[in-house]
């Protein structure tokens, strides 16, 4: 396997999409390439940062005007009488 | 979810009409909903718009969500798509679709290989865990352009599958595949631009084509 066939079929490798047999191939190649060891490694790296980072925040003066109209839009759909708490 | 009403619960509740049920499963998805928003849309005051509007379209279509998908997929779903509006209306584009599911999935071939290749100094933990450097990295998603940040995000920062986010996108599966080989390809050259030890840098293979 060359570098750019591990290329192609990095996504399914990390994701652990590929069949054992291609699996192998890919991981020999890994064994023998420093480069290739590397940027698989930064690909995870990369999505774990993303995966566990911090999500915005939702600014509260926000937070208290949505569910303000999403109580107004409710009671005028299912009418005011009933659940409204 | 221990010990939590479940989101089907809660669906099954707002449908037969309780608010306080649907409030909560707002409360419960607010912020990922607006943060996923807030990194299309890249602006604030656009992802208050596009989380309101996604709420209130929640609400008004819950009787016909079917719960074929989980209730968040559906509901990241509809904000993507109130995002993309947004993005598209700025541009100045009509606002009809994303890309059209027949456009032809890019190649292989022409993905750009791997450049700056290094261990990383930190863990992604560490990175993570400081203003500083969890700003750096916000910031190699923006650079990101839209059509690869937003597989990105429903990919791999949401969690759908590959065909939830093809779904979600109008978009071939091969076409979201190869679109999330280049961001992830992308943020790791950006990221390992930032974050890579240069005492341990490796020089890509080169193969040159046989003549």
């Amino acid at each position: 396997m060359k570098c750019e066939e591990l290329l192609a079929m990095l996504n399914e490798y990390v994701d652990g999409g590929v069949d054992p047999g291609v699996c192998e191939q890919f991981e020999q190649h890994l064994a023998g390439c420093n480069p290739c060891q590397v940027v698989v490694d930064n690909i995870r790296q990369t999505i774990t940062l993303y995966k566990d980072g911090r999500p915005y925040e939702l600014p509260v003066q926000f937070r208290e005007r949505l569910h303000l109209a999403l109580r107004q839009r409710w009671k005028e759909k299912h009418g005011s009488s009933e659940g409204a708490g | 979810m221990n010990g939590l009403v479940t989101d089907q619960e809660l669906v099954r509740r707002a449908k037969a009409g309780e608010l306080e049920a649907f409030e909560l499963l707002a409360g419960r998805y607010e912020r990922p909903v607006y943060s996923l928003a807030r990194r299309i849309v890249q602006q604030d005051q656009d992802a208050e718009d596009v989380t309101q509007q996604t709420f209130l379209s929640a609400l008004e279509h819950l009787d016909g969500f079917r719960e074929e998908a989980s209730f968040s997929t559906w509901l990241l779903r509809v904000a993507t798509h109130a995002a993309l509006k947004v993005m598209r209306k700025r541009k100045g584009l009509p606002t009809v679709s994303l890309e059209a599911a027949t456009e032809p999935p890019e190649g292989y071939d022409t993905v750009p290989h791997p450049e700056y290749i290094a261990d990383w100094r930190e863990s992604p933990e560490q990175l993570v865990g400081r203003n500083e450097t969890a700003r750096r990295i916000e910031a190699a998603l923006n650079e990101l352009d839209e059509k690869h940040r937003v597989i990105f995000l429903l990919r791999d920062v949401e969690g759908l599958s590959v065909r939830e986010t093809a779904e979600a996108l109008g978009l071939s599966e091969a076409n979201v595949k190869v679109r999330l080989l280049r961001a992830r390809l992308q943020l790791r050259e950006r990221l390992t631009r930032e974050f890579g030890d240069p005492a341990r840098r490796f020089e890509p293979h080169r193969h040159k084509p046989a003549k």
